[in-house]
């Protein structure tokens, strides 16, 4: 019995811990976007986040796309081959590159690149008493480091899901034409013919989400940090790990409701 | 030195004392640090609280700014009860404040110079020439010239906290808090910036506020020194006071004996 109730106990205490997990995630959601249209506007900060969430990503984002997009021709190509339909390779990459997997990779990739580096960056500043500091200096610590961060990735996100969705629909271009010998007229045409702006668009939408997510995500693990470097090294990993399960989650759930 | 900008300056109803810490308990992860705490500062003193580690003088510091909330008491900067202020007046309150931190607690993303400037660009409409004659003068008091291009790596241990005391001045506050400004530091160094606070205490007029545990900072710097034990203040009063206290705790702190009530 004892050992049952020791079960329950644990089951609850997670429970819980989720809970609050949640609800802190949420409120300083809100007081991020309060202070997004207050002043000061820290116009130099907000540069500073984007070159280094938008611009820097560039590299990360280009092998995973361009990969990813070869590779799915390589695969829908081989599979397609079986029932005689290598003249919809184009669309499936062209399709699955915009609606889904140029805004999830990137969504991930920069969560691994950027957002474990903002929950280290934040981290570091709270066990060294910066973000004391920043208060004693009369800045809210919300409005100087979430709020760059946060606006930083809602911006970028959806440009670097835009170069991924072109990048792969041009890798499995080279792919189906120069290693599959698919007819480059047909490939391209069947490409752009079954497209909609929608599915740019779903995609585009969906990343500016994921977006808000690392970067908040990267930073409330950092702020909330306790405990030396050790601590520092947890809120990196919880950060990390986090976001991308809420990409995940949410990325079925945006599709699911908006699109 | 330039004086302090007309309108900046803390109004206060009743004139003394500046800083009052009424009753404060305060408990962190269930444990209790302050109990009752109750002191005051009068405008232009230099007050400096000793203690041993653990003892909730940081914990006492920050809550003298609001970094930290009372779970009861009050604390009361120029009349004014800053538990009860919302976080923006108390934004507010703090740009009277200069509070230099341990470490340093600079910021590491940042040269030197915008270090300083950070609270003058935030909080000042003065404009970039401006700006970079105060990060000047706030350099040249605390003696440290020719740094504003360096990165806070770059700094010895006494370097950074002289850059904090110059962050912590920039504003010209009226109230300033130094948290341990010597610890880790060597004895001579550690004397230097002892007499750079006196200095700025002086040429400043500020009320600081101090904590220490290194009783020979402690009397230079020093108007009055009181002892925090056990999160409630055991004796209060001038260094000369002070050492004369027959109260065996303060005997054995000053002594840095082991054996004694600190240690049972």
């Amino acid at each position: 019995m004892n050992a049952v109730n020791a079960v329950l106990d644990r089951i609850g205490l997670i429970f819980l811990a989720t809970f609050e997990q949640t609800g802190l995630w949420f409120r300083m959601l809100g007081r991020t976007v309060t202070w997004m249209f207050r002043r000061p506007f820290e116009g130099r900060e907000w540069l500073k986040q984007m070159v280094r969430v938008g611009t820097d990503s560039i590299p990360v984002v280009v092998l995973t796309s361009m990969f990813t997009g070869m590779v799915l021709a390589l695969q829908t190509y081989i599979g397609f081959r079986r029932v005689h339909a290598e003249n919809f390779v184009g669309s499936v990459v062209a399709l699955a590159m915009l609606r889904e997997l140029s805004p999830v990779l990137v969504g991930l990739m920069v969560t691994g690149r950027v957002g474990s580096s903002m929950a280290a960056e934040i981290g570091t500043m709270r066990v060294t008493e910066q973000i004391d500091a920043l208060k004693a200096l009369a800045t809210d610590p919300v409005q100087y480091l979430f709020v760059p961060r946060v606006i930083a990735g809602i911006a970028m996100l959806p440009l670097l899901t835009i170069l991924g969705d072109a990048l792969g629909i041009y890798g499995g271009y080279v792919v189906a034409v120069k290693l599959m010998d698919a007819n480059p007229v047909i490939y391209q045409t069947n490409s752009y013919q079954f497209l909609s702006m929608n599915d740019l668009w779903s995609g585009v939408i969906k990343s500016a989400f994921f977006g808000l997510i690392l970067t908040l995500t990267g930073c409330v693990r950092g702020y909330y940090t306790s405990g030396g470097a050790e601590g520092v090294g947890r809120a990196t990993t919880a950060a990390v790990v986090e976001a991308s399960l809420i990409i995940l989650l949410a990325d079925f759930f945006l599709t699911k409701l908006l699109f | 030195m330039t004086t302090r900008p007309a309108g900046r300056t803390l109004e206060v109803a009743v004139p003394t004392p500046v800083i009052s810490v009424q009753h404060v308990d305060k408990s962190l992860g269930g444990k209790p640090v302050l109990r009752d705490l109750t002191i005051d500062v009068e405008r232009g003193e230099s007050l400096v609280i000793v203690g041993g580690s653990g003892q909730g003088k940081s914990v006492t510091l920050k809550h003298i700014i609001g970094l930290m909330r009372p779970d009861r008491g009050r604390i009361i900067i120029a009349g004014q009860d800053i538990c009860a202020m919302t976080a923006e007046e108390l934004n507010r309150y703090r740009r009277h404040f200069g509070m230099a931190f341990q470490e340093g607690a600079l910021f590491d993303s940042m040269s030197v110079f915008e270090n300083i400037a950070f609270p003058l660009r935030r909080h000042t409409k003065m404009t970039e020439p401006e700006i970079r004659a105060r990060v000047e003068e706030c350099l040249e008091q605390v003696h440290l010239p020719n740094v504003e291009g360096k990165r806070p790596s770059e700094l010895s241990g006494g370097m950074r906290r002289r850059v904090g005391f110059a962050r912590a001045i920039s504003l010209k506050p009226e109230i300033l808090l130094f948290d341990e400004p010597t610890t880790g530091l060597d004895p001579v160094i550690s004397d230097v910036i002892a007499e750079l606070i006196v200095e700025m205490d002086q040429t400043l007029n500020t009320t600081t506020v101090s904590i220490t545990h290194d009783m020979k900072v402690a009397f230079k710097i020093a108007d009055r020194v009181a002892m925090l034990h056990k999160g409630h203040i055991v004796e209060e009063g001038t260094p000369e006071e002070f050492q004369r206290s027959q109260n065996p705790i303060v005997q054995q702190f000053i002594e840095g004996r082991a054996d004694g009530p600190l240690t049972e």
